[in-house]
């Protein structure tokens, strides 16, 4: 069965995308590695490679995890299974 | 346990390097023509131009100095000419040099310009060169070698799968007393409490810390809205990067999950305390950390990218590795070691660190990087403040 995202941590918020081309509404496999635990999300944007999926629902201003760490923080809602990037997390530094 | 024994060339201290280079080394950005031009008339030499060595003074006059002669005195390099506008700076660089036992000369161009200098240096560099060439490799052991690390362009699939990789090598490498080194100061921005730990004794964390809360002074002192147009890239986001905070833990996966690193280097500072692994203060720019970290002895780096960074070193061999399929598949000329089968789950983190071990023992026996087939030759000196 193919991967279609990693996640490092069980407590991580968030996936990364680690095929090319998946589109928005496709069901997707995810592999956690701290686990060896396989989980399914429904993804609701076309979320490119490299690129991070939420698992969850994410509050504005929520802590993002990755790495079972504090990685910055939402800058909007994020609901589950849609596209996490600059558009809608920021750094808690600089 | 396997064979890690590989071919290398003894120097007269003791050291093992892996290249056999002559190189013709400027003091300052004056002496690049004539360096270049001995390069040129002597096959077999390399000149290392750079911008700088002119009126620089205090704590960053002794990193150029520390950094050129770090250079000269690195095992790659056979032997060394220097080059200098004028002749009591050129033989500071000249005297550390020396102290390793190699062959080294030099010249300064005031009072017989750069024609004369060009003359009397190219008949040294062509005994030099004809003297290495008839170096030969021997059998040396793993403990002998010293690698460094530093990442560049990552993208997500850097802390998935090859900065991992570089950590599996480390974890396996550290207990048979190789010397290691990872530096990137503001790259561990978010994972410095995390970094910390890893230290080996309190000293040393709390030795870090200060160093990272020190370069975190210079951020902020210089910085404009925010940082975010340089840490993360243009790259970095492009891969899927958002935060300093995510990419400081990727970075971090280079170091592995248990080995411990047991002292902090000022920048081109070479490690004193026997084998293991090293901290040093660096700049996150792939080309200014290498240089240092070359500077500082080490013979070979490994480069995990994600995006693609095309980075090579003149005397430092760099080996570059990726996760990302992607780079692998339209960057392919410049990358040594694909592990993007990490992320397909056709490979274990063991088999990839196992991978990148035999392209370190492949490259350190002579196998020329992708790299240096290409011919990258970055050599940037890292400057800490403006000149007098």
């Amino acid at each position: 069965m193919e991967t279609h995202f990693i996640v490092h941590d069980k407590a991580d918020t968030v996936g990364v995308m680690v095929v090319e081309n998946t589109a928005a509404g496709q069901e997707l496999t995810g592999w956690v590695m701290e686990t060896d635990e396989t989980i399914k999300v429904k993804s609701l944007d076309a979320v490119p490679l490299g690129h991070k999926i939420a698992l969850r629902d994410i509050k504005n201003g929520d802590t993002v995890l990755k790495y079972g760490n504090d990685v910055g923080r939402a800058a909007a809602d994020i609901g589950k299974g849609h596209h996490v990037h600059v558009h809608n997390m920021k750094t808690k530094r600089w | 346990m396997r064979n890690y024994d590989f071919l290398g060339y003894r120097r007269e201290n003791g050291r093992v390097g892996i290249r056999n280079h002559v190189v013709i080394l400027p003091l300052d950005d004056l002496s690049n023509a004539a360096a270049e031009a001995v390069a040129n008339n002597i096959k077999g030499t390399l000149a290392l131009p750079h911008a700088y060595g002119r009126l620089q003074f205090g704590e960053d006059l002794e990193l150029h100095f520390r950094t050129l002669i770090g250079t000269g005195a690195n095992p790659n390099v056979a032997a060394c000419v220097v080059i200098g506008i004028e002749p009591s700076w050129t033989g500071r660089v000249v005297e550390g040099i020396a102290k390793t036992g190699k062959p080294v000369v030099g010249m300064a161009i005031e009072g017989q310009g750069d024609i004369s200098t060009i003359a009397e240096a190219s008949r040294k560099a062509k005994e030099f060169v004809q003297w290495a060439s008839e170096k030969q490799r021997e059998t040396c052991s793993i403990e002998e070698l010293f690698i460094s690390t530093k990442c560049g362009e990552s993208d997500t699939t850097s802390g998935l799968g090859s900065c991992p990789t570089v950590g599996n090598l480390i974890d396996k490498l550290d207990p048979l007393k190789v010397t290691t080194c990872f530096g990137e100061t503001s790259e561990l921005t978010g994972a410095e409490v995390v970094c910390a730990s890893r230290a080996a004794t309190k000293e040393v964390s709390d030795h870090f810390m200060q160093v990272f809360c020190a370069y975190q002074e210079v951020i902020e002192r210089h910085k404009t809205s925010d940082l975010s147009e340089s840490q993360p890239t243009k790259g970095n986001i492009a891969g899927g990067l958002t935060t300093i905070e995510e990419k400081a833990f990727g970075n971090l996966q280079k170091i592995g999950k248990k080995t411990k690193f047991i002292d902090v280097l000022k920048p081109g500072e070479a490690p004193a305390k026997g084998p293991g692994l090293y901290y040093m203060d660096t700049s996150s720019a792939a080309a200014e950390c290498v240089t240092l970290q070359a500077a500082a002895g080490f013979v070979v780096h490994l480069f995990p990218t994600g995006q693609g960074n095309v980075i090579g070193h003149p005397i430092e061999p760099v080996i570059k590795l990726t996760a990302n399929p992607k780079t692998a598949r339209t960057m392919g000329e410049h990358i040594d070691l694909d592990v993007s089968g990490l992320l397909r789950r056709e490979m274990t983190l063991d088999e990839a660190g196992d991978k990148l071990i035999h392209v370190v023992l492949r490259t350190c026996n002579g196998r020329l990087t992708c790299a240096e087939a290409l011919g990258h030759r970055e050599f940037v000196m890292t400057k800490l403040y403006q000149s007098a």
